[in-house]
């Protein structure tokens, strides 16, 4: 028997007044696997990441993580800490996702003296191998943000979102906003804290190669509604739907010539 | 090879620095304080014998200010409002800005019916001007320094809040707040450990200017008899107690109170100017 | 046969506060007439500012040294009417659409603005100019859009009335800095295409900066590398991508992450992009080159000429044909210091 899914979404939708941003959209995510939700703006792959940690409430459908009900606000502080500790989020903007007052040392010991109770040596310890996952040294994490550079500052945000020890970790375009070099540094840092604590990845992304890099499964959301879904490479490969067909050939590689006329529905260009 | 400078006019970043300016306002907000606390005791004479024989004399012997309207010694009035004063503007201050940071940091949290209705009950304060509060308040409390600095006090926290919501607003967009919340942190513990301190620069800024405010309308108020009672020493009083001096030309009395107010409330207010340039500079 | 741009020797120092800050030291490129560059970099790199110093957009108080040539005129030299003149005939076109266009204000008020007021084309004629440009950058129905409000346009049909705004001057040479870069990949696709086309029909010059080498590649035929204010490679863009000549290029080249592939490791490259105001002496990047000699870190690199290209490494000709086999070795120390 197969087992349960880590997180399983199930008729997921959510409107703003009259516009559906998100309708029927169904997944599951297994144990140390990662999946993609792929779309361009306006798709809705934001508010699904919102809707999963509880930022928002959906219309209709359920989510489950780790065999629990997530898709009614908490109840109380303790649940509400408990989902802490299954589900986590890392944002776009490394500028704005941290309290510019708190260096990374005292964010990530708030956090665990929130949810556990370690005595202060404990927390420093778990701090410093947090520090050390994510390759932040001594002076990095005693550093307030501003005087960190935006890949550092997007290593805090995931020391920070693991101090709870979550079973899933949201990526809501986490490294869309840095530079190539430093982006394929946290790419494989992302992939490191895979291997060693079979954590599982939602990859919010617009980015194909990023989606490549770093999922098996992949979702791909235009308006909404699911379009396509499945393993990765065969979606990227081989891709059936002519919205993911259109995306797959507007990224540039070698011999690439942008087509002026990639829409599909649309007619022909006078 | 040619060198230039293309427009060279360029505008010097302003330093962390105090300035001339700064120096001395806040000697003056230092000497009022000290004055707020020892003054009452350190006054050279009781500030409330009157000897009408004294009546409007000018600096006599260990008198180096002289006397007032009904002979009181003129610096030991001044010593001894000091504390009044001070005192009844920092009240109002301090109500004010408690009530509009929790005010600003409620509404910014909820938002929705909570954010709007805050906005409507504030629109209507907006209408009441503080001194026709405090009138009401005089009616109803009976005059005094109490009635008229919750007066004031009501009256300004709309403009306090208004300030303030704005910042707690952009505070509470800020993902890191939503990555806080995510984490599970109580909406107690994100108020007060990282919205608060993240908006306390703009919460001292604006404390000290209502205080500056709240200096002049407390003067008002105990000029038009409805705020501190005479013979209780106050700068605001000393004033209303000046007119008949005034128009007999001794003038000494109405200002030397008025010079003290000026140059606490210009000093305070420059101080607080300050602080909020610097909160706002910081935050870019 | 003379270039249209030529830019030799430009060295930019911002003011901040009471500091000078260098941002590109020494620049030196040429672009010809209806030719295509690519100008790639990280942040702090120095592009953008390259491109404010040609257009003369930088800050106040910025300080610049050098020259710039375009069409014969000194650049640097110019004000008043001549200056105006040469804005309009260097076209920029932005990151940020909105950021540039007034909100409250229609298209048409926009496009035609600088037509009607500074060369007193009369109304109809800037609007059916207007309305010509916007179809050129394929918008349908140009005549609605010409009435409609920014707020209304989505941002990619923005950043087309950007580039239909800038064609109104006759330009001869378009500045595009990272413009496709806040578009979804298929706007950005037509976008590019856009480019591509006008660079094609009306024999325009481009200057096209971005961080994304594969994406200057497709339209530029000649690519160059800047780091730290420097330029450090430049190459024809299928050679720059097949057979990179400095230790920087190769590894941008293979940090980015492949929708062919999965890699069982990104080749990312240890710690961060420097400006050229924070970098070392010597070779700016030997701090972070996999290849680097104690001798990089003490000498000073010139931008010499190798194989069709010019490049800023002593040790191009001996690493040649290394560069892109050298393999995850190299990325032992990549959490260094981000």
């Amino acid at each position: 028997m197969p087992e349960d899914p880590i997180l399983a979404v199930r008729g997921l939708r959510k409107q703003f007044g009259a516009h559906v941003a998100v309708d029927d959209l169904s997944f599951d995510l297994h144990r140390g696997r990662s999946l993609a939700v792929v779309g361009e703006s306006g798709s809705g792959k934001t508010t699904v990441a919102r809707m999963i940690v509880g930022l928002e409430r959906p219309a209709a459908g359920t989510i489950v993580a780790c065999g629990r009900d997530r898709s009614r606000p908490a109840r109380g502080g303790a649940e509400r800490k408990r989902r802490g500790r299954e589900v986590q989020i890392v944002f776009q903007d490394p500028y704005a996702s941290l309290d510019p007052r708190q260096s990374g040392a005292v964010l990530v010991d708030e956090v665990l003296r929130v949810h556990h109770d370690h005595d202060a040596a404990t927390r420093r310890r778990i701090t410093g191998e947090l520090a050390d996952l994510v390759g932040l040294d001594q002076r990095q994490i005693n550093a307030l943000p501003r005087d960190l550079s935006g890949g550092q500052r997007q290593r805090l945000a995931i020391a920070r979102a693991l101090a709870t020890d979550p079973r899933v970790l949201i990526l809501d375009e986490s490294v869309a906003a840095l530079d190539v070099s430093i982006q394929a540094q946290v790419l494989n840092v992302l992939a490191d804290i895979r291997d060693e604590r079979g954590i599982s990845y939602i990859l919010i992304s617009h980015d194909l190669a990023v989606v490549r890099q770093l999922t098996d499964d992949a979702v791909v959301m235009r308006k909404g509604a699911v379009v396509e879904h499945g393993p990765t490479g065969r979606l990227l490969d081989d891709p059936q739907h002519p919205y993911t067909r259109m995306l797959r050939a507007s990224v540039p590689g070698p011999g690439w010539k942008p087509a002026r006329t990639l829409r599909p529905a649309a007619p022909p260009s006078s | 090879m040619s060198v230039l400078t293309l427009d060279i006019v360029t505008r010097r970043r302003r330093r962390s620095g105090l300035g001339v300016l700064g120096w001395t306002s806040l000697a003056v907000v230092a000497v009022a304080v000290l004055l707020a606390i020892v003054g009452p005791v350190l006054r050279p004479f009781d500030p409330n014998l009157a000897d009408l024989s004294f009546a409007n004399v000018g600096a006599y012997g260990s008198h180096v200010l002289g006397f007032d309207g009904q002979g009181r010694d003129l610096l030991s009035r001044l010593m001894a409002g000091a504390r009044t004063t001070l005192t009844g503007a920092a009240f109002v201050a301090l109500v004010a800005i408690v009530a509009g940071s929790l005010i600003a940091v409620v509404t910014a949290w909820f938002g929705g019916v909570v954010d709007a209705f805050a906005a409507a009950v504030l629109d209507v304060l907006f209408a009441f001007p503080g001194i026709l509060l405090a009138v009401v308040a005089a009616a109803i409390l009976g005059p005094g320094l109490l009635s008229a600095g919750l007066a004031l006090a009501v009256a300004y926290i709309p403009y306090v809040t208004r300030v303030l919501r704005g910042a707690a607003l952009k505070e509470r967009a800020m993902t890191y707040v939503a990555a806080l919340e995510v984490q599970g942190f109580s909406a107690w513990r994100l108020c007060l450990r990282h919205l608060l301190p993240n908006i306390s620069a703009l919460i001292i800024a604006q404390g000290t200017i209502m205080f500056g405010f709240a200096m002049v309308d407390l003067a008002a108020i105990s000029f038009l008899g409805l705020g501190v009672q005479s013979p209780q020493a106050d700068w605001g009083v000393m004033i209303s107690d000046g007119k008949s001096g005034l128009l007999q030309g001794y003038p000494l009395e109405s200002l030397s109170a008025a010079v003290c107010i000026v140059a606490v409330v210009s000093a305070v207010t420059f101080l607080g100017e300050r602080l909020e340039a610097r909160a706002k500079e910081s935050r870019r | 046969m003379s270039a249209l741009l030529e830019v030799s020797d430009l060295t930019v120092r911002l003011r901040l506060g009471d500091e000078q800050r260098e941002v590109i030291t020494g620049t030196a490129f040429q672009i010809a007439a209806g030719e295509a560059m690519g100008l790639v970099g990280e942040s702090g790199s120095g592009k953008s500012m390259t491109a404010k110093a040609i257009a003369r957009l930088l800050p106040l108080g910025a300080r610049v040294s050098g020259r710039v040539t375009f069409d014969g005129a000194d650049v640097l030299a110019l004000h008043g009417a001549e200056l105006r003149r040469h804005r309009a005939r260097v076209a920029v076109v932005f990151q940020d659409p909105r950021a540039h266009i007034n909100p409250v204000r229609r298209i048409d008020d926009f496009m035609t603005e600088s037509l009607r007021l500074l060369d007193d084309v009369p109304r109809a004629e800037a609007r059916r100019r207007a309305a010509a440009a916007l179809e050129e950058v394929g918008i349908d129905d140009p005549a609605k859009r010409l009435r409609q409000f920014p707020h209304e346009l989505s941002g990619g049909m923005l950043q087309r009335v950007m580039i239909a705004t800038a064609l109104l001057s006759e330009p001869r040479l378009l500045l595009a800095d990272e413009c496709t870069t806040a578009l979804d990949v298929t706007t950005q696709a037509e976008v590019m295409a856009i480019l591509d086309d006008l660079r094609r029909d009306r024999g325009l010059a481009m200057l096209f900066i971005t961080h994304d080498l594969e994406l200057a590649g497709a339209v530029c035929d000649r690519t160059t590398v800047m780091y730290a204010g420097q330029i450090v490679e430049t190459r024809g863009s299928q050679r720059l991508h097949d057979d990179p000549l400095h230790p920087y290029s190769a590894a941008l080249v293979q940090a980015r992450p492949s929708v062919t592939a999965t890699a069982p490791r990104l080749n990312a490259i240890p710690g961060r992009p420097v400006s050229a105001f924070e970098a070392p002496g010597g070779c700016r990047f030997a701090p972070r080159c996999p290849h680097a000699v104690d001798a990089c870190r003490s000498h000073d690199q010139q931008l010499t000429a190798l194989d069709g290209g010019w490049v800023r490494c002593s040790w191009a000709a001996e690493l040649r044909g290394r560069l892109l086999a050298s393999s995850p070795a190299s990325s032992s120390g990549e959490n260094a210091n981000a």
